[in-house]
């Protein structure tokens, strides 16, 4: 039944994720994400025939707030969790293929 | 040499436009530009867990408001999705935007060409999303990051491939920046980023009785609307000579990316093959949908007005401008207002025109404000173009005045007769001056009653000695009539 996720598969998230796996850690995430989906694969028992997909699964829309300013946090409030800083930078490792900026 | 190829230039445009909202898209982070970094950040745009994103409602409806401007369809039920994004300027990990149910779609923009046509692009989709934040580069192996841009809301239109020039895809983005600066929805700043355009370009060659495509380009960093139109220009020629060369054409997964080097003028290939790109959109939970009704419809509706396309057919209807003229007053909305205010006050629209697009918005560009700003009430400048017209300055003057007037809002009349610049048009007055030079050069004279060779040439001296003597006051109009009637009174 472990079709569902192989190992090729779990490499291939793992680097869409920007995760370096382990040998180890490949052989039990498989197992591991393998029985989820095989767990999920029960809601294929159901039969929709005829049910409008569903967007969201919550009967509320439209929540907004107005364009108001609201207090940002102190900068030094921000960087505090940085693992790393220059000046009021996060610094991180350098980015390379940058396909940045949405 | 290679036997004549003809080709079609294809370009569709991604286009990313910031909303001038005072906040972020889903938090109540101020937005500035210039501010000190990450010091308009909160636990929303730093993708701190427990955090959740709230719809910011000004900026919805700034999108709608464009999307309505640019025809599109507005979908009354739409919905978040995250886009996944490995890039440490967007700390989530991924970005909100919209996939499957997007705000808008199938819209169209009028474009006016130069050579007054219009053109028409269609509008594939405009949606709703998040900015990343800033990355630099100056640290080696390190980057720095800025999250104050994160979380702000970016409206992306992308179109139909349907420009077929250079020229044509500068002009859609010029036109797209009137519109929106029109509607107040965007600064549109295209060096501060406020505007981001993205051409796609491709060729299609006929050669040998048969159609080539060549593989799709995609063009960053540009910056400029020039950068927009050389850019385009420079990646047809390298795409032509690449086929001519190699007879590359495109194949699946072939698109590449190039940037644009504003130094050198040339594109540079930024990434060779697309890569196998997977977002995993997935529906965001964290955001509930937006339903549209029909009151909130018609509400955002009737704060569209008059677009600028349309009102730059007005004003060549209305007030029998050219083209061109109206073009230059709509470019910016509140100086074809102040032109519509002084027209109103009784000034000639022609004549108007040419004070506000000639004096008045080299004034403005001086202080780097509009027209209208200049601090010269519309009856003021209404005054100085009918005494213009009435012949009782010249046209020199009007400029001169023009500029006082933008420094002390005075009556334009009282300008003049302070620094002397009224023109006299009292034909007793000049009479007797134009009396006085015609007996003070007799040669002169005799050489225009003779039909002498030089005659023209005397006419504009005798011309030139009354303008002189009534000190520059005299309406060269009236002193020709004078000087032409006294003349052949002479010699008949
Ligand atoms: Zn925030």
């Amino acid at each position: 039944m472990n079709q569902n996720i192989n190992r090729q598969q779990v490499e291939r998230v793992a680097h869409l994720s920007r995760l370096d796996l382990t040998e180890k850690e490949l052989e039990l995430f498989s197992g591991q994400l393998a029985a989820v989906v095989e767990y999920i694969q029960k809601l294929n028992e159901l039969k929709t025939n005829g049910v409008e997909p569903l967007a969201h699964c919550l009967p509320v829309h439209n929540v907004f707030r107005n364009d108001a300013v609201k207090p940002s946090l102190a900068t030094e409030d921000a960087l505090a969790n940085a693992p790393d800083r220059t000046d009021d930078f996060f610094k991180v490792p350098r980015i390379l293929d940058d396909s940045s900026g949405a | 040499m290679a036997a004549k190829v003809d080709y079609k230039v294809i370009v569709g445009l991604e286009i990313h436009v910031h909303l001038a909202t005072r906040t972020k898209m889903f938090c109540g982070c101020e937005l500035v530009y210039g501010g000190s970094p990450n010091s308009r950040v909160c636990p929303v745009c730093l993708g701190m867990p427990g955090s959740l994103p709230v719809m910011n409602k000004q900026a919805y409806e700034f999108a709608v408001l464009t999307a309505m401007a640019l025809n599109c369809e507005i979908a009354r039920f739409t919905k978040w999705d995250r886009k996944g994004y490995y890039y440490p300027d967007l700390p989530k990990n991924y970005q909100i935007s919209q996939y499957d149910l997007p705000l808008s779609h199938d819209g169209f923009i009028e474009i006016p060409l130069e050579d007054g046509s219009i053109k028409r692009v269609g509008i594939i989709r405009a949606h709703l999303e998040e900015d990343a934040g800033k990355n630099t580069h100056e640290l080696g192996n390190f980057s720095a990051v800025d999250l104050n841009r994160a979380g702000a809301p970016l409206l992306e239109i992308v179109t139909a491939p349907d420009m077929n020039s250079a020229s044509e895809v500068r002009q859609m983005a010029q036109e797209l920046q009137r519109i929106v600066r029109y509607l107040g929805i965007s600064e549109a700043d295209m060096q501060k980023g406020h505007m981001r355009f993205e051409p796609n370009v491709n060729l299609h060659i006929n050669k040998d009785g048969q159609t080539y495509k060549t593989a799709i380009c995609e063009i960053k960093n540009l910056n400029s609307f020039r950068a927009i139109e050389r850019s385009v220009e420079y990646e047809v020629h390298r795409q032509l000579d690449e086929f001519l060369e190699t007879g590359r054409t495109m194949q699946i997964g072939n698109k590449r990316t190039y940037g644009w080097d504003d130094v050198n003028q040339t594109t540079v290939l930024q990434r060779e093959k697309e890569e196998a790109h997977d977002y995993r959109y997935f529906p965001e939970p964290d955001l509930v949908p937006v339903e549209m009704d029909e009151a909130w419809f018609e509400q955002i509706k009737s704060r569209l007005g008059e677009l600028p396309l349309q009102k730059q057919k007005r004003f060549v209807g209305e007030y029998g401008l050219s083209n061109y003229d109206a073009s230059v007053l709509t470019a910016d909305k509140a100086t074809a207002e102040y032109f519509e205010k002084v027209v109103q006050a009784g000034a000639d629209a022609k004549r108007t025109c040419n004070l506000i697009t000639q004096t008045g918005q080299k004034l403005a560009n001086q202080n780097n404000t509009t027209v209208d700003k200049l601090g010269i009430s519309p009856q003021n400048l209404a005054k100085l173009a009918q005494m213009a017209d009435k012949g009782q300055i010249s046209a020199t003057a009007a400029a001169q005045i023009f500029e006082k007037m933008s420094q002390q809002n005075a009556d334009p009349e009282q300008i003049a007769k302070a620094d002397n610049l009224l023109q006299n048009s009292d034909a007793g007055a000049i009479e007797a001056i134009v009396d006085q030079v015609l007996a003070e050069n007799v040669d002169a004279v005799q050489e225009i009653v003779s039909k002498g060779k030089k005659a023209g040439k005397a006419q504009g001296f005798l011309m030139g000695q009354v303008i002189q003597k009534s000190k520059g006051q005299a309406n060269p109009k009236v002193v020709a009539e004078i000087l032409s009637r006294k003349l052949a009174q002479i010699s008949s």
